[in-house]
């Protein structure tokens, strides 16, 4: 299905991480405008590294990424920080500065880049606060902060600027069932009164197929299926069943690659 | 043996590879506008932290450093009936070897190895990365007024060290020894040059404050994220920071002895 406006359109991207290992190879993906697009599959897959691609912290191998219809791996350096004022992207640890405390976090970006008037920052922090539920923890540091209030502030503060586009890396890893139900929440309300697009890295499939408009799997390098939620729970490959079922063996293996049994248990300590 | 070349060659390159980036950092810290208004309250922050923190183990080792010198001279010295040269003896040595020196040891000790750690954490923290993201450049943010603050602080320090070493001297040589104030203080007035002597020293110093903090910053930069990969980026600081500075020391006397 042709998707008319995309924000990101990647194509026959392919990644070489430093150390020789190819993490995509020849990966097509678009992100439409205004929707809320997943990306899933297993832990060490390189979805992270795509958000990363996709923000311009690294460069692809081969292939073309391109954000608002600009390359963002060719860009200058001041081009791409100009687009990335648009960004916002929620990182899994949060990646809040602790030594400033929940409103001075909030207000680095609105610091940085406005010159606005105190009050009005402090109208603005608190609007983004209220927003994610924690304008009472004004005044708190970040290791006063359970792990999902960090996020919900580090949120808070990726959308300080009204970006058009944000990122999460893993939103809803390790969080317990509340804090899960308050973030699903959060990033479908954002998506749709602010008009964000959000791309979402996960492997939590349930939460995410809940509020994703279109998903993308990846697994082993590829794009093994994408589609509408329904549509993936209906494909009935066995890369996208492994996956969304949970299978612990499948077309990505329960055994890390290892040589024969009898070779290592046979074998002397020294060999 | 072509498997021992190879492990060279590729360990040569790595490092090879490791100036070229500390180079290129240095070179985007240099040569990036300062941001006036932003930026001055930030590199303000940096000389309390690195300078007026470390100003504590400064203060203390000068002052027994000091001391220590004049007790050692005084009793050389005395063998010889020499013992009015205590002062321009104690002065010359802190004045242009041990003040620069010994400053620049304790700063990469105390005042590298935590600027190393903290920009590792912030690294590994991902916030680094997350002020990337929000079009905040870390180089100028982070990295930028550490390394300035450090520079600046290097030499002011060297300067305290200096006048409380000689004052710890001073207390022993005159207080304690029964040197005659008078002759102790103007032997030294009369033996050290301002230009040659004190001038050289800061000048020591000033260096070693940029290869002590560039170290730092660089090793914080490009550590892995994780606890491992900062312990060992900080001990990198100490170690690289003290053998940078002695080595520095060499070239630096050599250099000047000329004017001496």
């Amino acid at each position: 299905m042709p998707i008319p406006d995309n924000l990101v359109e990647i194509s026959n991207m392919s990644f070489l991480h430093e150390n020789g290992k190819t993490v995509f190879q020849d990966v097509d993906m678009v992100i439409p405008r205004g929707k809320i697009t997943a990306i899933m599959g297993p832990s060490g897959t390189g979805k992270t590294t795509l958000l990363r691609i996709i923000g311009g912290q690294l460069s692809p191998s081969a292939g073309k990424v391109m954000v608002e219809g600009q390359p963002i791996h060719a860009l200058s350096h001041q081009k791409l920080y100009e687009l990335r004022k648009r960004m916002g992207m929620l990182f899994q640890q949060g990646g809040l500065f602790t030594h400033l405390n929940v409103y001075e976090n909030v207000a680095f970006p609105l610091r940085e880049h406005t010159e606005l008037s105190e009050s009005m920052i402090r109208t603005l922090v608190l609007m983004k606060l209220q927003m994610v539920g924690l304008r009472g923890a004004i005044g708190l540091m970040p290791n006063e902060l359970s792990g999902g209030m960090a996020r919900r502030v580090a949120l808070a503060r990726a959308i300080a600027l009204d970006p058009q586009l944000i990122m999460y890396d893993e939103p809803f890893t390790g969080q317990d069932p509340i804090s899960m139900g308050v973030l699903v929440k959060l990033v479908k309300t954002l998506n749709t009164s602010l008009n964000l697009t959000t791309i979402i890295v996960s492997h939590d499939v349930e939460e995410t197929m809940q509020i994703a408009d279109y998903v993308y799997v990846i697994v082993d390098k590829k794009v093994v299926g994408h589609g509408t939620p329904e549509s993936i729970y209906r494909d009935s490959s066995k890369d996208l069943q492994q996956f969304i079922q949970g299978l612990p063996d499948g077309p990505v293996p329960f055994h890390y690659p290892a040589k024969s049994l009898a070779h290592d248990f046979l074998q002397g300590v020294n060999a | 043996m072509i498997d021992n070349l190879a492990v060279t060659g590729r360990w040569g390159i790595e490092q090879l590879r490791q100036i070229g980036k500390a180079g290129i950092m240095l070179g985007r810290v240099l040569f990036y506008p300062p941001q006036v208004r932003k930026g001055f309250p930030l590199l303000i922050q940096q000389v309390y932290s690195e300078g007026v923190l470390s100003l504590i183990i400064i203060i203390v080792s000068s002052l027994f450093i000091g001391m220590v010198l004049a007790l050692q001279g005084y009793h050389t010295l005395a063998k010889f009936g020499a013992s009015q040269e205590l002062g321009p003896l104690v002065a010359l040595s802190i004045v242009r070897e041990l003040g620069p020196v010994v400053t620049a040891i304790l700063f990469a000790g105390r005042a590298g190895s935590a600027v190393t750690a903290e920009i590792g954490l912030m690294k590994a923290t991902e916030q680094l990365s997350s002020m990337e993201m929000m079009a905040v450049d870390p180089i100028r943010r982070v990295i930028s007024p550490r390394f300035w603050g450090g520079c600046i602080s290097m030499p002011l320090l060297t300067i305290i060290f200096n006048a409380t070493a000689i004052y710890g001297a001073y207390l022993v040589g005159v207080k304690w020894l029964g040197v005659d104030a008078g002759i102790f203080w103007s032997n030294m007035q009369s033996s050290v040059e301002f230009h040659a002597d004190v001038v050289n020293g800061i000048l020591k110093s000033v260096v070693f404050g940029i290869a002590v903090t560039w170290i730092a910053v660089f090793q914080g930069y490009t550590a892995e994220p994780t606890s491992a990969g900062i312990a060992n980026a900080t001990t990198r600081t100490v170690v690289y920071g003290s053998l940078a500075v002695l080595g520095l020391d060499f070239v630096l006397t050599a250099m000047m002895i000329g004017d001496w």
